[in-house]
């Protein structure tokens, strides 16, 4: 018997608890180290005190059209897996909940607390893996301008206008105007695709171009206009609207003038 | 004052001859309508304030030496602003305040002009009421018959008439002279190609890779979620050196999915799309506007510049609109690495009707 040779051999009796704890250290400050790269302010994404105040508003102001489990029904679509960005953005800006069923949901004052908005987004996240609310940087407008606005006039002019004024859709649907929303709204319709918008994910425009298309559109509300007056940036209708008024209704009042006879 | 050659007497046969103006005819022979019109003659002269009170007349004169001094102080000032208001390089803002300040005084300049000219006429220039007759259009037979002689004189003398082969040869020559300048349009058109082919084939061919606007990174299917809306080149397009904005402008696509229940295919053109992927031609077939508005849950397209609407669930059938043809579908299949590639080019061509056209 080689008792030394086996002892050599042999691995320490706690060296696999070693080995365990050492790898669940590994992996939660792993996890911890990414995941404060995203965290959230207020409510924490993963509290469940959060998801639970979520779904009793959720089911308090939701319920009605989009089911008591988020699962649909005739009047609402489910909501299993659209993500927090998705809840973010509608809830965010007003448009849920629905004042009436219509073509397109309308803006209006957000109904909720910025803190219950993010409780029902986190209780609606916590039911299927969806698009998460975009982190600070992305949406801060720190990016390059020149970029996203190229991005913007292949992927957006047409339909929200080159300024970002927005336009007509068909059928009473229209593009809201961008002049006056926030950059992690901005972000959120582009990942999620609300209402007849179609959706422009990561691998369609990247989430550094995404943040350069939003720093293109607070450009555009930070800088007037070289041109003078914007007339809502709505282009040759406005325009022509406003000289075929006020400039023919000039020269009409002159040429009246013009030939009155003078007292 | 003055006046043109006709106003005063064709006034002053007017007003004495209304009154007195019979028919030169017996009763009988002729009818007299009773209602015919009578030359009303001027109505009673109203003279002006500033015909009866100095006062006033001489405050309108004020007002136009005023105003044509204001249009001296506008053009100075024109002059001014384009100095003081430099158009600086890198700065837009500059543009605009040179520009508006350049452009006020040059409005003030014409309009002190045009208002101080036309009150100085209204209210101090000598206030008479005038009838200006008009001419008669035909001439005095004499003038008539002298024109009719210089035309025969001038048609006898040079044998025009007479001699046809000369005459003929010109109007031959003067046909063929414009000719030159309607074929050099041609010359408008890509040297050593021909149009008709250029405007039915673009960049698209079997195999080629959908890459994305404007960076030209292919497109994986799995890449595409549903409700996406992807806007596609042909790979290599971003790289084009001469010609790139003519390719990209027949050549430009629309990817889209849509959930594959909701598509209604023809069975001959199912193998077209991919698992609900499905790529059209973003050039309308009305004029050539690049349709690009895309409504994800009613599947329409809608042409901003004149309203037409295509049911991308349809075959991109025109729904509403002046279009008359549905959106040319690109074919496109997956190939080995998963990229999205094209069957073939498109089968007909893309964008408006012209001529050749079949």
């Amino acid at each position: 018997m080689n008792r030394s040779k086996r002892r050599t051999g042999r691995r320490h009796p706690l060296a696999t608890v070693a080995l365990l704890a050492l790898g669940l250290v590994f992996t939660g400050g792993a996890y911890a180290a990414l995941s404060t790269g995203t965290a959230q302010a207020e409510a924490e994404p993963t509290s469940q005190a959060t998801i639970e105040e979520g779904k009793k508003l959720f089911q308090a102001n939701c319920a009605t059209c989009h089911g008591l489990e988020a699962q649909g029904t005739a009047n609402g679509p489910s909501l299993i897996g659209v993500g927090a960005a998705a809840v973010d953005f509608q809830v965010g800006t007003g448009r849920m909940p629905m004042q009436m069923q219509g073509p397109q949901a309308q803006q209006k004052p957000p109904q909720f607390e910025d803190e219950q908005v993010k409780q029902l987004a986190y209780y609606v996240a916590s039911l299927g893996p969806g698009p998460d609310i975009p982190a600070d940087h992305l949406v801060n407008g720190g990016g390059d301008a020149a970029n996203g606005a190229e991005l913007f006039r292949i992927n957006c002019a047409m339909c929200h206008n080159v300024a970002g004024a927005g336009g007509a859709l068909t059928e009473g649907k229209f593009a809201p105007p961008l002049t006056d929303v926030s950059g992690v709204h901005i972000y959120e319709a582009m990942v999620t695709g609300p209402q007849n918008m179609p959706v422009f994910n990561d691998l369609n425009i990247s989430p550094e171009d995404k943040r350069d298309v939003i720093t293109y559109l607070k450009y555009v509300q930070d800088n007037r206009s070289p041109g003078g007056f914007e007339l809502g940036s709505l282009g040759p209708v406005a325009e022509g609207l406003f000289i075929w008024i006020f400039g023919l209704g000039a020269i009409v009042a002159i040429t009246v003038w013009i030939t009155a006879k003078s007292n | 004052m003055a006046q043109d050659d006709h106003s005063g007497a064709d006034l002053a046969v007017a007003d004495s001859s209304h009154a007195a103006h019979e028919p030169a005819v017996s009763p009988g022979t002729a009818i007299v309508a009773s209602d015919g019109f009578q030359n009303p003659g001027f109505p009673p002269h109203r003279p002006r304030v500033t015909d009866e009170d100095p006062k006033r007349e001489k405050r309108a004169s004020r007002t136009v030496y005023t105003l044509f001094y204001l249009s001296i102080v506008g053009s100075v000032w024109a002059v001014a602003a384009y100095m003081l208001f430099p158009i600086e390089s890198n700065d837009v803002g500059a543009v605009r305040l040179n520009n508006m300040f350049i452009g006020l005084g040059a409005t003030l300049a014409l309009l002190g002009l045009g208002f101080g000219i036309v009150h100085w006429g209204k209210s101090i220039m000598a206030d008479v009421e005038l009838a200006d007759e008009r001419h008669p259009i035909g001439g005095s037979p004499e003038t008539q018959a002298a024109a009719v002689k210089v035309f025969t004189d001038a048609d006898r003398e040079s044998g025009f008439t007479r001699r046809s082969v000369i005459r003929n040869s010109l109007i031959g020559a003067l046909i063929a002279f414009p000719l030159p300048a309607v074929v050099l349009f041609r010359g408008f058109a890509p040297q050593d190609q021909l149009p008709v082919e250029l405007l039915s084939h673009t960049m698209w061919a079997k195999g080629t890779r959908l890459t994305l606007d404007p960076s030209g990174v292919p497109i994986k299917a799995a890449d595409i979620t549903i409700g996406s809306a992807f806007h596609v080149i042909p790979e290599g397009l971003a790289e084009l050196e001469h010609g790139r904005l003519e390719e990209k402008a027949k050549a430009a696509v629309l990817l889209m999915r849509l959930e594959p229940s909701e598509l209604n295919q023809a069975p001959d053109r199912e193998s077209w799309s991919y698992d609900g992927i499905v790529a059209y031609s973003k050039i309308c077939t009305h004029v050539g506007c690049p349709v690009a508005l895309y409504e994800q849950h009613t599947h329409h397209l809608l042409c901003p510049c004149h309203q037409s609407q295509f049911d991308v669930a349809n075959h991109c059938e025109v729904i509403f609109g002046p279009a008359k043809r549905p959106l040319p579908q690109l074919p496109i299949a997956v190939d080995d690495e998963g990229y999205l590639i094209a069957q073939s080019d498109f089968n007909e061509p893309v964008g408006p009707s012209f001529w050749e056209r079949s």
